[in-house]
């Protein structure tokens, strides 16, 4: 297996596939949410999880007072923590906003630690109002904030919808770029942790298709943390998802590296029979088939997008000239979805290098299932080899 | 924990007390003996009342100037609604009947005060030295705003009901952050209290103890829609749910809207926290050009507003006072006639926006795939053989 990067940073989250990789065939469901079910016990699927996570390794406190090694092995949620520390510190402006972000640290314990730091100014616990968090943040960046948005869970944006698509994404263009809204909305997305209903939504192709906004999704530590730094550096708004089925993956992070780029696609592994296209919680998944399939004698090339939008097209369209085929992977329902889009930008620009149609693997055109179901509804392991078996057949 | 339980909390003073909800150091909403239902100063007839809470205490120019505010505001405002009616705008919210909540309340502001508005307030711009002309614009249709809102501290109109009231808690938020002095003002109107986003405002406002004023042109219609359909309490009294004062001021009354404002402002920025207006007037002619208001209100209900007209009283009150007389007024006319021909004209003149416009500032830092598809309008606009690609997209010449 070749890995190709496009910078210089570390790619701690490439470590992962090997393992579940070699393991792979036998537990199909390696990223089935089965496997991730014990993490996740029963309830509101909301404080649990993270308090199994983070609680005993990461003291509050401890990283302010003594220098943390460059190079730590983190929990997602942990690297994430880091990187708004770093913000924090960087930028007296950045302050953070949210539900339960301030005493408790977040439902996932991402902001853990945060409020001690920074105190309740730049750490602020708002009352459980989308729409005026979102708002608010907007009026806290007229003024010259930075603010750093964090929406609980994914189902709980839309009643922020307005705020988001309507005044954020618009108020610069409306006033012909007087007004710069460097606002960053962190939300945990996407299912795969047995949770209760609005707690697994995809969102990404409302803000992708809305003008104005930027939405970002990293797939691993190294992405989550620069990626951050970058958006919350941005002027523009970013909706920044966290895959959050991923927040609990230890990896190592290098604080000192060399940032990587807030957008454009990488080639995480490169393959010769078709390529795998995914981004957040999904490319995991997508190098675990990658690594079943090469079992099978199969070369499958996966692309992070990394940036929803903007689309790093061209890459994923080099990787199809080189394989011919195609299989996009996301959660999120495929119609009008992600990979819809993709699909037809691939087509546009390499119809003659294809040789099968574009495949999609992704939810069904239902409301995200019960919690029992969603093993069914996401996109598993042998679901893309399928795809990607359909599209070798042409 | 001790001292993350205090840390955590937000900056606001501690609650009042039950049963002391409201802060009793604003003055408060019914003067004994004055008016029952508001603050007034200046009756519909033009007669001087006083009121325990609020008085004005201004120099003979001062209170002239106010005479001049309201008349070119409802001068250009009018002209605004000539030009919808011969296709020059889209459309044209007027303000007619509101200009002594805008004018007086807008008279109020210092210059380091920050204005959130809705679309109407044409009167609020006027106060804060915005050119009449670029508040056009946006119902011409060669921009969605266009201005910078730090030049003047007047904020982009905001055409979704109420949305504008979060952005200028979040900015009185900052304000207080800061450290500063200066307050803010949300502007919306009665129907917009129906919205979840100025009942957030609120509890922001109150639990983050910003320093904004809330002020309501309750002008009684929402579109078709009476007030009757938006609430069943006086809009005053919300504030008191959320713990801040509310007042209820005749918003005809230039002299009251500056006292209640120049209060509430006061209160604001000494650390007081947000404050609720609430100015009963009414909107004389439709909501915009585009409806029909003989479909949903009585021309006997139109009379009667005529009579408590804001420009009408304030005009008997200066005559009789001395303090202004025909002349001036006649000047104030000629003013405002010149100030109409400036609009006609101007509106008439106004370019059509650069085609390649649409694709400036979707965002501050570039995005690829605008990028990509404006220099693809511009190829293609540019093989046409006889055509720029600004006169190829089908604008500037005439209308």
């Amino acid at each position: 297996m070749t890995v190709t990067t496009s910078s210089n940073a570390a790619e701690p989250g490439l470590a992962s596939p090997a393992g579940p990789a070699a393991e792979g065939l036998p537990g199909a469901g390696a990223t089935a949410p089965g496997t991730t079910a014990p993490t996740a016990p029963g309830g509101d699927g909301t404080a649990a999880h993270p308090g199994t996570a983070t609680g005993a390794s990461d003291a509050p406190g401890t990283v302010a007072e003594a220098p943390a090694p460059a190079v730590r092995t983190l929990t997602l949620a942990k690297t994430i923590n880091e990187s708004l520390r770093r913000a924090m510190r960087e930028d007296s402006r950045v302050v953070l906003m949210g539900e339960d972000v301030g005493q408790l640290g977040g439902v996932f314990r991402v902001t853990d630690g945060l409020l001690k730091e920074f105190g309740p100014e730049r750490v602020m616990d708002t009352p459980l109002a989308e729409s005026g968090i979102v708002g608010t943040a907007i009026g806290l960046a007229l003024r010259g904030y930075r603010p750093v948005v964090e929406i609980q869970f994914d189902g709980f944006t839309y009643p922020a919808f307005d705020q988001i698509v309507s005044q954020l994404a618009k108020m610069p263009s409306r006033s012909h770029g007087h007004v710069k809204l460097p606002v960053v909305l962190r939300i945990p997305f996407a299912g795969g942790i047995g949770s209760v209903e609005h707690h697994s939504e995809s969102l990404e192709a409302y803000f992708a298709h809305t003008p104005g906004l930027k939405v970002l999704t990293p797939a691993n530590h190294a992405d989550a943390y620069w990626m951050l730094q970058q958006a919350i550096r941005s002027d523009d708004p970013v909706i920044f998802l966290e895959p959050k089925r991923r927040y609990w993956d230890k990896a190592e992070l290098d604080t000192t590296a060399e940032p990587v780029p807030m957008t454009g696609a990488r080639v995480v592994t490169t393959g010769t029979d078709c390529t795998l296209v995914a981004y957040g919680p999904m490319v995991k998944l997508c190098l675990e088939s990658a690594a079943a399939a090469a079992e099978e004698g199969r070369s499958l090339e996966v692309v992070d997008l990394r940036s929803v939008s903007p689309l790093d097209v061209e890459t994923v369209a080099a990787s199809v000239r080189r394989t011919g085929r195609l299989v996009v992977v996301h959660e999120a329902n495929t119609f009008v979805g992600l990979g819809a889009e993709i699909a037809a930008a691939v087509t546009e620009r390499c119809f003659y290098s294809l040789e099968a149609p574009v495949l999609r693997v992704g939810g069904y055109h239902t409301p995200y299932p019960p919690a029992r179901l969603e093993g069914q509804y996401l996109p598993n392991l042998d679901r893309v080899l399928d795809a990607v078996d359909r599209a070798l057949a042409f | 924990m001790t001292v993350d339980s205090a840390a955590g909390a937000p900056t606001a003073p501690a609650p009042h007390s039950e049963g002391d909800l409201v802060p009793e150091d604003f003055p408060s909403v019914q003067p004994p003996g004055g008016h029952p239902d508001y603050v007034q100063l200046l009756t519909p007839e033009g007669r001087r009342v006083e009121h325990p809470g609020y008085s004005v205490d201004l120099s003979h120019d001062e209170y002239r100037s106010l005479y001049r505010d309201m008349v070119l505001t409802r001068r250009f405002d009018a002209e605004g609604t000539a030009l919808a009616r011969q296709g020059e705008l889209a459309l044209w919210a007027s303000l007619a009947g509101q200009e002594a909540a805008q004018i007086g309340s807008g008279r109020a502001l210092r210059a380091d005060d920050h204005v959130f508005p809705t679309y109407r307030e044409h009167g609020v711009a006027w106060c804060r030295g915005m050119d009449p002309l670029s508040l056009f614009g946006l119902f011409r249709g060669v921009t969605h705003g266009g201005w910078d809102p730090k030049e003047r501290n007047f904020h982009l109109y905001t055409l979704v009901i109420g949305a504008q009231t979060l952005h200028a808690t979040g900015y009185a938020m900052g304000v207080a952050k800061d450290g500063a002095d200066s307050a803010v003002v949300a502007y919306f109107g009665d129907g917009a209290t129906s919205q979840g986003d100025v009942a957030e405002a609120f509890n922001f406002a109150s639990v983050y103890n910003a320093p904004v004023v809330f002020f309501c042109q309750n002008n009684h219609y929402a579109i078709s829609e009476s007030i009757e359909h938006q609430t069943r309490v006086p809009l005053f009294q919300r504030a008191s749910g959320y713990g801040f004062p509310g007042v209820r001021v005749d918003g005809n009354d230039v002299l009251a809207c500056l006292a209640v404002t120049k209060a509430a402002l006061e209160h604001a920025r000494s650390g007081g926290g947000p404050v609720l207006v609430e100015a009963v007037t009414y909107r004389m002619g439709p909501h915009t050009t585009t409806d029909d208001p003989t479909r949903y209100r009585t021309s006997a209900e139109e009379d009667e507003w005529r009579r408590k007209d804001p420009i009408d009283r304030y005009r008997t009150w200066l005559l009789d006072a001395g303090l202004a007389d025909q002349a001036f007024c006649d000047e104030v006319d000629a003013e405002a006639e010149e100030l109409a021909r400036r609009v006609r004209v101007g509106v008439r003149q106004m370019p059509d926006p650069e085609p390649t416009a649409m694709f400036d500032h979707v965002h501050a830092e570039g995005h690829a795939l605008v990028e990509e598809q404006r220099a693809g309008f511009v190829e293609y606009h540019a093989g046409f053989a006889d055509a720029t690609p600004a006169t190829a997209a089908g604008s500037g010449e005439g209308r």
